[in-house]
Formats: structure tokens, sequence, C-alpha cells
């Protein structure tokens, strides 16, 4: 790859965020920014070439952007008379072209508005499939093609809810504003939630024959560290930060050579990331010194409980477990409570584990839920339970899409079906 | 400024069986909450309570030639539309929060009005 190509891409995935965010402000339309911002990038590439690359690539790009947003107000007046449409009315008075063209020429001036678009794209008001697409798409500027492959979702159908939801943000007025303080903590939750959700959904790869989806992981860690960069002080802004650098950290152990599942028990642990999980553990230290200690913080709490155990059967379950009966009040969910049955199980043995399990089994959540299933399998098979075991292998394998879990299925169900 | 309509559907049998005391403290709420929007920057253009659906008549077929006229829209659901409010606000933001101070026991959709103006 040529330098400028380097330049380009690292701009494209360092500054979309910025330069779009910088650019909605004056555009006072989403769709317009979009695409000035797009063109913006185009002529990068040949005024790059020729001139170099400049030494604050966002703010060329911004500053660019904004100049094609003040000719399409020149040459579309129906346009530029109903602006702003976003954008809440500064003290300068948004709507006076003196504004807005000192907004474009006061180069050295760039509001990071980076925060105002992604409580945009979470607002309350959009569905939440709808906030995690937009954000995808306009926070980190991923295609809709790409967007589409990591939800398993055909190209047109994730382009409509996008333009749905722009629809929604101008039609219904989503203000492109911060959320007022009483309003802080629950839109920051939504965020975080919408961040999570791609993290995760990135990180099983639903279906399909990998099991990390590198790009929608790797967006969603930079977009954790942005948040980061710009609410510092908030725990939980940490907490989810350090959960994804602890999760992350595994990475390279959780496939072997041919792709094949490795469960936390068998991953070789001298290959974590150990930069990964010196920086999770710090964030999450910090975390946890608010009380009480939100969801993200104590997932973030039980992964460093994981990464710094020297062997999985050396692990401090009683501590997982206690993070889990902490959870489990902060984010009573059935999966939560799933997950701390397995937890009893490794701190009191498979029995109380089961016992667990099968308090839970009334979920309606967790009918159809293949860990579920498969959690019960695993211990129905330490046991020495093992027809039903084989039950609970072959209706775990009813409900898996991963090509790969399923595999691992396959091999369990395999050892025990022999053994009976 | 914007204007939204608030559509608030609630339980009309909870209406039906209100007494005059249940009213008098319904209107009440309600002209405190036209208060309070005033005094967040807002404006109450309009807003109305609505006879129950079983006084609805439905037309339709307007473009056919031969309108059609039935009773009722004869909805099963629980919740039907009991009132509303036309209210004019910055935004959305602004507009939910009008909405969370309705005294209603059921719920409020809040939509925009669509800008006829052109574009």
């Amino acid at each position: 790859m040529t330098s400028l190509q380097q330049a380009l891409d690292d701009a494209y995935r360092r500054e979309w965020a910025f330069v779009l965010a910088a650019t909605v402000r004056v555009a006072g339309d989403i769709d317009l920014a979009e695409e000035c911002v797009q063109e913006a990038f185009v002529s990068a590439i040949d005024a790059w070439a020729k001139n170099g690359v400049p030494d604050k690539p966002g703010a060329w790009l911004t500053t660019t952007a904004r100049r094609k947003v003040l000719d399409a107000h020149r040459r579309d007046k129906t346009l530029r008379a109903k602006l702003p449409l976003l954008v809440e009315p500064d003290a300068e008075g948004a709507n006076s072209d003196n504004w807005l063209e000192g907004a474009v020429l006061n180069d050295s001036v760039v509001p990071d508005d980076r925060l105002r678009l992604i409580f945009t794209c979470c607002h309350p008001a959009l569905a939440h499939e709808t906030q995690v697409a937009l954000t995808l798409r306009l926070v980190c500027g991923l295609s809709t093609q790409r967007i589409a492959r990591a939800f398993l979702v055909s190209e047109p159908t994730m382009a409509a809810r996008i333009t749905r939801g722009k629809k929604k943000i101008k039609g219904a007025r989503i203000p492109f504003r911060l959320p007022q303080p009483a309003d802080l903590a629950e839109r920051l939750d939504a965020v975080l939630s919408v961040i999570h959700l791609f993290f995760t959904a990135g990180h099983t790869a639903s279906s399909g024959e990998t099991l990390v989806d590198e790009a929608v992981v790797d967006r969603a860690i930079d977009m954790s560290r942005m948040l980061y960069e710009l609410l510092p002080e908030e725990p939980e802004v940490q907490g989810l930060l350090a959960l994804l650098m602890l999760t992350d950290a595994r990475k390279a152990t959780r496939t072997g050579p041919d792709g094949e599942l490795v469960l936390l028990a068998d991953q070789d642990r001298t290959q974590w990331n150990v930069q990964q999980i010196v920086e999770g553990t710090q964030l999450v230290t910090a975390a946890l010194t608010r009380r009480p200690a939100g969801r993200f913080a104590l997932q973030a709490a039980i992964a460093g409980t994981h990464a710094q155990a020297p062997t999985y059967a050396a692990t401090d379950w009683s501590q997982i477990v206690g993070l889990y009966d902490l959870l489990l009040v902060a984010w009573p969910t059935p999966v939560v409570a799933l997950n701390r049955a397995v937890a009893v199980s490794m701190a009191e043995g498979p029995q109380r584990g089961l016992d667990e399990l099968d308090l839970l089994s009334e979920h309606a959540g967790l009918a159809n839920y293949v860990y579920f299933a498969a959690s019960r399998a695993d211990l129905l098979r330490q046991l020495g339970r093992n027809d039903e075991a084989v039950a609970a292998y072959e209706q775990a394998l009813r409900l898996v899409e991963n090509e790969i879990e399923r595999d691992y299925l396959d091999s369990r169900l395999l050892e025990v079906g022999q053994i009976t | 400024m914007t204007q939204y309509l608030y559509m608030i559907y609630g339980d009309e049998s909870q209406l039906a069986d209100a007494t005059a005391e249940d009213w008098a403290l319904m209107l009440k709420a309600h002209g405190e909450f036209s208060e309070q929007v005033a005094k967040l920057g807002g404006t109450v253009v309009d807003g109305n309570a609505l006879q129950p659906t079983s006084t609805s008549t439905t037309v339709r077929g307007q473009m056919s030639g031969t309108p059609s006229v039935t009773d009722g829209p004869f909805a099963e659901t629980k919740e039907a539309m009991g009132g509303y409010y036309l209210i004019e606000a910055t935004d959305l933001d602004q507009a939910i929060s009008f909405a969370k101070l309705v005294p209603t026991t059921g719920c409020v959709e809040v939509r925009p009005i669509a800008d006829t103006a052109g574009g």
C-alpha cells in the first residue's frame, strides 16, 4: 500500500466521525453532510498526491467538506431557506449567512461535535436496531454493505433501515445536541449498549464460518476509546472500554489453527495480549470506585478476574460468583443468571451449577438460547448423566448458527455418544 | 419550532366509569399541564378530550365516487385515543419532555405535523 493510500485509510478510520459531525453542524442535514464528506475524501486523493498529506488531515477534510456544503447551499436556495434543521441555534444566530460563512472559513476553531453525532444516532426515539445501524454508518463510517453483512440482513434491507432512521431524525426533529444533564445517564447507557452490541455481534459473528468479524470489533473498540477521550470521568464509559480491552485481549486464542473453537479453559494464556490486560485492569479499577458499580464495570471486573488467573482451574471462581451476584442486581437478565450458574458450577461443583440452571429453565428467554442448552449439556456430561447430556447437546445443535460453535458441539456430542 | 400532535391513548372503560369528581380532577390536571408547557417554553396550540369510540363514524372510499359510512372503527384494542394536544416545541427532545408531563394512565404518541409548505 502506498503511503498516500495509507494516509487516506488512516484519515477515514480516525477522522470520519470528527469530520462528519463538524460538517453536520454547518449543513444542518445529515444526508447533505455525508455527501459532502464523501466528496472531501475524494478531493483528498488528488490534493494530497499533489501537495502532500496535510499536518492535520481531519481539519483539512472538515474545511473541504464544509466548503462543499456552502457551495450546495449557494446552488440550492430552498435548501438554505430551511436551515438549520438539526442544529440548535447558537448565540451568534445560526441562521444568518455570516454565521455560515464564518463557520466554514474559520479553520482554526473546529468544535468537536462527535458526541452530538453519537447521541443523535442513539436517540431513544429510534428503534434499537436503527440506532446500531446509524451509529455504524455515521459515527464509524462503515459501508452499508459491510453493516448488512455483520447483521445478516440484505444490503437493501440495511439501506432502508438507515434511510428510515435519517428520515425520522429530520422529520421528528431529533436535535443534534447533547442530552440534558438529568437525562445523561440514561442516554449514555443507550450509547454504551449500542457499542457493546456491535462488539458482541462482531465477536461471535452470529453465523458464518469465522468467529470474529474484525472490522466490526475494531470499530467498537475505536468508538469506545473515542467516548472515553470525550467523557473520561464517566465510570460506565471506563467500564465498557475495560470490558472490550479485556475481552479482545483473548482474541488470538479463541480459535485453533483450523479455526476451531477453543474454550476459555483450554486457551493458551501466554498468548493473551498483556498490554490490553494491563490497560483494561487499570480502567476497571477506576470504574469500580463509583458505587454501586454499573453493569459494564462489573462485566469488566469479571473479564479481569479471568485475565489475571494463571489457569482456568486456579481462577478465583468465588470472586466471579460474587461479581455475578452484583451484576444480577445491576442488570437482571436471564443471560447474566445463566452465566452466574456456570460460575457456581466452577466454584461449588457441577451439581450445584445444574441446580441453579434448572431454576432458570422456566425463563422464556432461555428456552431457545443455544448457550443455555450447551451449558446444561456440559454439566450433565460432567455428572456422567450421558443420555440427558446427549439430548441437551442435540437441542443446542438445533439452535446453533455459527459453524465453529456447531463443530464444537458436534465433537462433544460424539464424545458423550461413544461413552453411552 | 415544530408542531407535534399528542395522541393520548387510554382505557376507555376507565373514562366511562368516571364520576363528576374524577372529571374535575382530570380537568384540573390538564390545566396544570398546559401551564407547565407554557412555563417550559412550549405553546399549546389546541387540545381536546374526545367522546368514546362508540360515538365514532368511519367514512371511506372517498376517491371511489361512492363513499361508504359505517359505525365506529370497532377497535378491539383496549387502548383507544381519548384526547389530543397540538403543541409547538423546539425539537423532539422538548416535545418528549412535555409528553412525560401529560396527566394520563395510558400513553401518548407524539407525531410531528408534516410541513406541507413545499419540499
